[in-house]
């Protein structure tokens, strides 16, 4: 049976309690995308100042629960300055990281998982850092949404800048 | 002063099975009434019952069973429309999926065919959004003209202005009880002014009927809405009880079997109400499940629910204050008759999802969120509460146990 301390990890409370970047770039020049989470009414709105295949800042604003709102600070503390590819790369690795097959939970309970795929591929968390504390997150079905709003906000943020 | 409980609650919480199942080691605490309540053990035994001697379809076969599961369904008809004072219980209520299909029904049905451009619809500013969407989609497809019942700053509707309002309104739209603030609504007051308007009351019954005694006389309805699974019935049926006389001048809302008198290539007759509204095979099982579950409330008698949780929302209010001081806020009205069992909860600056979560490892079932209704939750300035509501088989233990998570997300938050 998961537990409390699965979830509210230390660093995990502490990016609830003080978020880094937090606030909004102003847009025009930034790219501003908001995400929304209509279970619970979570929002967040994502700045993104990109050039030159650089994400050179991010901020984020809004409201919601601690999960949502640390993995959103964590996200920004570990894309901010990077190049797009290693943003796409760190991305996809904790998605994947969130979308973890109900076998390797460890118990038999159907997950929320968003995207399972069919044979999930194992996740390397050393690339994560500080990220892996989220992991916990995986045993609490419902929540998984709250620790990925953020980041499907990034993604389509990058993604809307690639058509632009 | 101690009030007499006139409910013995050890004796109520032995029929309802789930309540002797463990969450993470701990008694299951359920405090989500308001969203679905438990079953008692007698409402799963009238639904086997059903199924292993009488199933069949109704109104069709001729045979034994067939004519006891129509019997059976429309016994339950008659029985639901005598626990609300149905004035004809046989041709008044309509059986739909939920209440939500309830609402629907009239503001498709009844809006339709009475309803044009520029006409006054009033709804309150506590509607969930089964007795808002259902409006708005209306007046973006007709184009109605919407006002709201304002609320004050204690939850409840001020009526300072309802006359103006209500001014030449053809629908006064409202909730008997609000799912998010407990408050309970003067509906016949509010019915007798939108009368004198002219206007037709639909009251969105889905939290008041499963707690309250309910006579849609006295309420001063037109048209009342509720859900089975909300009052210790089965999920998959609800109702909508509608005076005959508006029934009869309705048009059917869904089409297909069941519901016609004669149908031809060229066109069809619909049948009379009820069964103009309920096309298809209806949900018979759930049907009796709602009928034993009418018989359950009846049994342990409203007049007794009504006092019990009276008690027990009266001691939560006040212990929560006691025990948890400013740390804690309730919305809603203080205790008192106007104070329905529902208690929408913040607690700290923690937001309700978390809230939510440290209660489950206590057992404690409560809701995280905006309970569907997001025009209120904006206006009382947040964007979820964590909700605690109760039920006939809920007790001051299961309050001294919220309490105690309550005081671990101190804990875990600092
Ligand atoms: C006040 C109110 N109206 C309508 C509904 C809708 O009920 P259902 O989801 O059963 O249709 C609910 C319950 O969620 C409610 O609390």
């Amino acid at each position: 049976m998961p537990g409390l301390e699965d979830l509210y990890r230390e660093i995990i409370l502490d990016h609830y309690r003080s978020p880094r970047n937090r606030g909004e770039l102003p847009s025009p020049p930034a790219h501003r995308v908001e995400g929304f989470n209509p279970l619970c009414g979570d929002e967040v709105v994502v700045s993104l100042d990109v050039a030159d295949g650089q994400l050179r800042d991010i901020k984020l604003a809004g409201s919601g629960c601690s999960i949502s709102q640390s993995s959103g600070s964590l996200m920004s503390a570990a894309v901010k300055g990077k190049p797009i590819d290693e943003v796409r790369e760190l991305i996809r690795v904790f998605k994947t990281m969130m979308s973890v097959h109900e076998a390797s939970l460890g118990d038999d309970r159907t997950t929320g998982a968003e995207d399972s795929p069919a044979e999930p591929e194992p996740v390397d968390v050393s690339k994560l850092g500080e990220l892996a504390a989220l992991q916990g997150v995986v045993k609490f079905p419902v929540r998984i949404k709250c620790a990925t709003l953020s980041w499907n906000a990034l993604t389509q943020g990058l993604d809307e800048l690639a058509s632009a | 002063m101690t009030v007499h409980d006139p409910i013995d609650v050890e004796v109520i919480r032995k029929d309802f099975p789930l309540l002797t199942r463990t969450v993470h080691d701990r008694p299951i605490v359920y405090l989500d009434s308001a969203s679905s309540s438990l079953q008692p053990r007698q409402v799963l035994a009238a639904m086997d019952h059903y199924y292993e001697t009488t199933h069949a379809n109704v109104h069709r076969g001729v045979y034994a069973t067939a004519e006891g599961a129509t019997e059976l369904y429309e016994g339950a008809r008659r029985k639901v429309g005598r626990f609300i004072g149905a004035p004809d219980p046989k041709r008044e209520i309509v059986f739909t999926k939920n209440a939500t299909e309830a609402l629907n029904l009239v503001a498709n049905s009844w809006g339709r065919s009475n309803l044009a451009k520029g006409d006054v619809v009033v709804l309150t500013e506590m509607e969930h959004h089964a007795n808002l969407v259902p409006w708005l989609m209306l007046a973006e497809s007709i184009g109605l003209s919407l006002r709201y019942l304002p609320i004050d700053g204690q939850g409840r509707l001020d009526l300072s202005d309802l006359d103006r309002i209500v001014d030449g309104a053809k629908v006064v739209a409202l909730s008997a009880m609000s799912n998010v603030l407990g408050t309970i609504n003067p509906v016949p007051t509010i019915a007798e002014a939108a009368h004198r308007a002219g206007a037709v009351v639909v009251v969105d019954g889905a939290q008041s009927v499963p707690h309250l005694p309910t006579n849609v006389t006295t309420l001063g309805a037109d048209f009342l809405a509720f859900s089975a699974h909300k009052m210790e019935g089965p999920t998959g049926i609800g109702v909508l009880w509608g005076r005959a006389e508006l029934l009869a001048a309705m048009p059917p809302f869904l089409g297909g079997g069941g519901m016609i008198l004669d149908v031809s290539l060229e066109g069809f007759t619909p049948a009379e109400p009820p069964w103009r509204f309920e096309a298809g095979t209806p949900p018979i099982a759930e049907a009796v499940g709602l009928a034993a579950a009418v018989d359950y409330l009846t049994g342990v008698g409203m007049e007794h629910i009504v006092a019990h949780e009276r008690l027990i929302t009266t001691y939560a209010i006040e212990a929560l204050h006691e025990r948890l001081g400013p740390d804690c806020t309730i919305f809603g009205p203080p205790p008192g008759g106007d104070r329905g069992g529902v208690l929408s909860l913040a607690y700290r600056d923690v937001h309700a999802h978390d809230l939510a979560q440290v209660l489950d490892q206590f057992g404690v079932c409560v809701r995280p969120g905006h309970h569907c209704a997001k025009p209120l939750m904006r206006k009382l300035g947040v964007t979820a509460t964590a909700r605690a509501s109760i039920g006939l088989y809920n007790d001051e233990r299961d309050i001294d146990t919220l309490i105690e998570g309550l005081n671990h997300v101190g804990t875990v938050f600092g």
